[in-house]
């Protein structure tokens, strides 16, 4: 086994498993890193083991690909060909004379160091969600709609009583109904592009009946559930009020927007009486005249007209408690351009075997370009089947893969279409008021951005964060890249993060070049 | 037709432990997430921000934005969403950046 | 003319515009594009020796006084003192040595011993031999400073243009600029291009062997203030003055308003090489937690490089340039551009309006290297 090349696959959603699993299957020992407790990324998100979910499939979406792809993956641990390395954060991959070392971080702590050598690297690191900004979006109850899924997936939990889901793209629909079906009352599907473009049968699009299917099927979930969808609709402000507030909350009365909660067998509560809301915060007390203050209590959506713009005159207020929001994805890049790999776009760059032009570097699935889950499955199926010939010294035989290539080819001409379809509202950076906080970690308004760009010559995301700190922050701008270019008029062009996630000093401080490495397997 | 997350999934945790939020007890079960523990005890915010000491909790729920810092057994700056509970865990809301000074 | 909107042709716009000059600021990108957004900030007296660098570093610090009270808060100006900490009885002893040339030359240099080092840095590394305190060490955030200076100096501002030609007449004297968006004239054209200084050189038919030397800067999650001063270990002085191309990182370590401590800066001749280099932050990083061991828990959350545009004798290129009648140069301050910006700017401003300077120019003649060269 020994004998065998050695390839390290970062990240464990459907690319990473995919290309894991083919890589291993064709005569490499793979070592798969991943930050979560539990194979699966994002989109096969699995509860935590000790809250002992039989029923997980409810949460899911095709849980039957997920089962062959956790299997083999069991089969070839077992085999001794893959170590599972579970909360593994990696934050840089170092590229030496003879091969690679993936330096991480390890467990939830992230404070003790791990390397490990390889022969090859697979980028499979998935993305995050866009979410643009708009007064109140920083309210607590405001969450991206990824945020309330992973929440809902992972631990079982949310956030609140009554939920509007917002923004734009394919991701809103399952969240929605999942939401809905874990016993959130989802007051409304606010969605800018209108739900009908979305099942309109031209192009590629009509190229997918199984997408349109899916995407009618959520649509009847929702009809089940009485959620109101609202198309060619955006949310222009968040509400917040005061904790046990004098907002109107539906049925919940004059309470607080999150002191009636869904409880059932299972679901903690606190042992003495709760100050429900915020914990013991010291927040100054709401200046006189200021809209939002402590939580989310109702969200104002307006229409949109043909040219998806806010159409004068048609707002109305929707309580509710938590705001699931999201404009679409964004890759994960980091350790790519660190390495030295060409992007494209706001995507890693690969050709047809899926690699990168950095030798001995392969990418897949969102990292490349967001195209969903099964495009990632394709993508890392390739890329696992190009190593594993690389690296046995020979150059892959394309016809081996010719129906992931099928696949990859219609999955990529379909996300075009779906972001032909699902655009933000037009002029949305107009919509964002001055005193509105752009950078959520250091706290720089949208009329700070519009100073440097207007009176200090700022022309790029660079100068702007140098000029007003908009993406200097723990995030390093990924929540308010997208936002800053907009206000700035500027092309959104992946920032330079040579640490994927924060190191301790001490951890850098220190070589570590001896190969180690836990995990669970 | 009113259910919940466990009832929809099927779940069986172990017995519920006891954790502090800021020295008040609140109890948490086997595989929660600060977070989610902190939001089936009704708090949704655990965090004042560091400039203008703004409410803040969980955001993109997977690590990336940062903004659901908190202190768990008087270590600053521990992202909510991602680090599990375990018996005698003493959280505490974060003003500012965290550390004492 | 200026050209280049770093800190550098920010200053020269400013005093050329106070010396009553029409300016037209030119970059091929934005204000602060280059080096001046990758600095630190760093208005030092205490890494100088005696000659005319440190001349030039005391009037800067002046101008730089005054600028402040101007710009009030906005550029986040700092007169908060370097402390250099020597590692060794052997390295005290020099430090002394070389802070006592500097104090003969007008700098305040307060030699600190024992208990009285943690009182000025608390959170130093224990058993450390003693230090100087150089009260005049200030800080400023490059990146505002330049484009407050900008907008201060009414120069009308070009950004995104780049010059692909220098104008002259047939006699050689310059009389402006080409660039991609059309013809810019000027009788006087101020090289500030700083790391590519050598470039616009070359185009006036000239030359100036300004050299890239690449560094990283480490910077830490936001933290209360626990670095009060520009803190750096002795050995920093003789990394700057180094010709070696290797990798040097004994790195100055401060606090900022915003919250996150600065590490800078490595020095490595590695031409325009932007390529991540984890041995480069690994040694800014080892150096840092020597220094203050509460480092080792706290978290860095970026790195970023930078050019420093140097000289072979680490000295700046100021003054006109005999050998392009019109062409006046302000580059190659190497890591100190920022601290030297304002005195580089009164002094070209002073050239270009045909007053005698406040500083003697020979030392820092942009044509000294042909001669050597010859």
């Amino acid at each position: 086994m020994t004998e065998r090349p050695h390839l390290a696959v970062i990240g464990a959603g459907p690319a990473g498993l995919a290309a894991t699993v083919a890589a291993a299957a064709h005569g490499l020992r793979v070592t798969l890193l991943d930050s979560a407790a539990q194979a699966g990324g994002q989109f096969y998100r699995q509860p935590a083991d000790g809250l002992r979910a039989r029923r997980p499939q409810a949460l899911h979406h095709q849980w039957r690909t997920w089962e062959r792809l956790r299997d083999a993956l069991d089969a070839h641990v077992k085999a001794g060909h893959v170590r599972h390395l579970t909360d593994h954060h990696v934050w840089c991959v170092e590229r030496g004379a003879d091969g690679f070392t993936v330096h991480a971080l390890l467990g939830p702590e992230q404070e003790e160091p791990v390397s490990v050598p390889a022969d090859a690297v697979l980028l499979a690191t998935g993305g995050y969600e866009k979410v643009l900004p708009f007064p109140g979006w920083t309210l607590p109850g405001v969450l991206t709609a990824g945020g309330a899924q992973a929440m809902l997936k992972g631990t079982l939990a949310v956030s609140g009583r009554t939920a509007v889901v917002a923004g734009t793209g394919p991701l809103l629909l399952p969240v929605a109904a999942g939401l809905a079906a874990a016993g959130v009352k989802v007051a409304a599907l606010v969605e800018s592009a209108g739900p009908r473009a979305f099942l309109r049968r031209t192009g590629a699009l009509a190229a997918q009946p199984g997408k349109l299917a899916e995407g009618a099927g959520y649509a009847a979930r929702l009809a089940r559930h009485r959620v109101r969808l609202l198309g060619r609709h955006t949310v222009v402000e968040a509400h917040g009020a005061e904790r046990g507030g004098s907002e109107p909350q539906g049925r919940s009365g004059g309470e607080g927007p999150s002191t009636r909660r869904p409880e059932g067998p299972g679901t903690a509560r606190l042992s003495t009486p709760a100050v429900p809301g915020t914990a013991g915060l010291s927040t100054p007390a709401a200046a006189p005249g200021r809209r939002t203050t402590h939580m989310l209590a109702a969200v104002t959506v307006a229409a949109l007209d043909a040219e998806r713009r806010v159409r004068p005159g048609t707002q109305r207020r929707i309580p509710c408690d938590t705001l699931a929001v999201g404009h679409g994805m964004l890759a994960h890049t980091d350790l790519a351009e660190s390495l030295g790999c060409r992007l494209e776009g706001t995507g890693v760059r690969v050709d047809d075997e899926q690699r990168t032009d950095v030798p001995g570097v392969w990418a897949a699935g969102e990292t490349t370009g967001i195209g969903g889950a099964a495009l990632a499955l394709a993508e890392g199926h390739i890329a696992g089947r190009s190593v594993a010939a690389r690296l046995h010294g020979h150059a892959p035989d394309p016809r081996t893969w010719a129906a992931a290539a099928k696949t990859r080819t219609r999955l990529r001409a379909f996300s075009a279409a779906l972001d032909a379809v699902y655009a933000p509202p037009a002029h949305w950076a107009e919509q964002i008021t001055d005193d509105t906080v752009v950078c959520r970690c250091e706290e720089v308004t949208a009329g700070a951005v519009r100073e440097a760009v207007g009176e200090l010559g700022a022309g790029d995301l660079r100068t702007v964060k140098l000029l007003t700190r908009a993406g200097m922050g723990w995030c390093q701008g990924r929540v308010c890249a997208p936002a800053v270019a907009g206000l700035a008029g500027c092309e959104l062009t992946p920032s330079r993060r040579p640490f994927a996630r924060p190191v301790p000093l001490g951890v850098l401080a220190h070589q570590h070049t001896h190969p180690t490495g836990r995990g669970s397997s | 037709m009113t259910t919940t997350p466990h009832e929809l999934a099927g779940a069986r945790p172990g017995p519920a432990f006891t954790v502090t939020l800021d020295g008040r007890e609140i109890e948490a079960l086997p595989g929660q997430t600060v977070a989610a523990a902190l939001w089936a005890a009704g708090v949704t915010a655990w965090r004042t921000t560091r400039g203008e000491g703004r409410p803040r909790g969980i955001f993109c729920g997977i690590g990336v934005c940062f903004d659901c810092l908190v202190t768990v057994n008087d270590r600053p700056n521990q992202r909510a969403c991602l680090v599990p509970l375990r018996p005698g865990d003493a959280i505490r809301t974060q003003e500012g950046a965290g550390h004492d000074d | 003319m200026v050209v280049g909107a770093g800190m550098v042709g920010a200053a020269c716009a400013l005093y050329a515009a106070r010396a009553g000059l029409d300016v037209v600021l030119v970059d091929r990108g934005p204000v602060a594009g280059g080096t001046t957004g990758a600095g630190e900030g760093n208005l030092l007296v205490s890494d100088k020796e005696p000659g005319p660098e440190l001349d030039l570093a005391l009037l800067s610090l002046r101008l730089w006084g005054e600028l402040a009270g101007e710009f009030g808060t906005a550029v986040e100006y700092e007169a908060k003192g370097g402390v250099v900490v020597a590692t060794s009885p052997a390295s005290l002893a020099a430090l002394g040595r070389f802070a006592a040339g500097q104090r003969a030359a007008g700098v305040v240099a307060e030699p600190v011993e024992g208990d009285a080092l943690y009182g000025l840095e608390p959170h130093l590394a224990h058993g450390l031999p003693g230090a100087v305190h150089y009260p005049q060490d200030c800080q400023v955030m490059p990146a505002l400073a330049a484009a407050h200076a900008v907008r201060a100096s009414g120069a009308r501002l070009l950004t995104g243009r780049t010059v692909t030609d220098v104008l002259r007449t047939p006699g050689g004297a310059v009389r402006g600029v080409r660039s991609d968006h059309g013809d810019l004239h000027a009788p006087a054209v101020v090289n500030a291009a700083g790391t590519w200084g050598a470039e616009l050189a070359s185009l006036a038919g000239t030359t100036l062997p300004v050299l890239p030397r690449r560094g990283f800067v480490l910077v830490t999650e936001p933290l209360p203030r626990r670095v009060r001063h520009k803190v750096y270990a002795a050995d920093y002085v003789a990394d700057v003055a180094s010709d070696s191309a290797a990798l040097q990182a004994s790195p100055v370590v401060e606090g900022t308003a915003a919250g996150p401590v600065l590490i800078g800066a490595s020095r490595e001749r590695v031409g325009f090489d932007r390529s991540f280099s984890l041995p480069a932050v690994r040694a800014l990083a080892a150096g840092a937690t020597r220094l203050f061991p509460f480092l080792s828990d706290v978290r860095a959350v970026r790195a970023y490089l930078g050019f420093r545009p140097y000289l072979p004798d680490h000295l700046p290129a100021i003054g006109p340039d005999p050998r392009a009648p019109g062409l006046y140069h302000a580059c190659g301050h190497e890591g100190a551009g920022i601290g030297l910006a304002t005195g580089t700017g009164h002094l070209i401003a002073q050239a270009l309006t045909a007053r005698t300077p406040d500083l003697d120019l020979t030392p820092f003649r942009p044509d000294r290297f042909t001669e050597e060269a010859a």
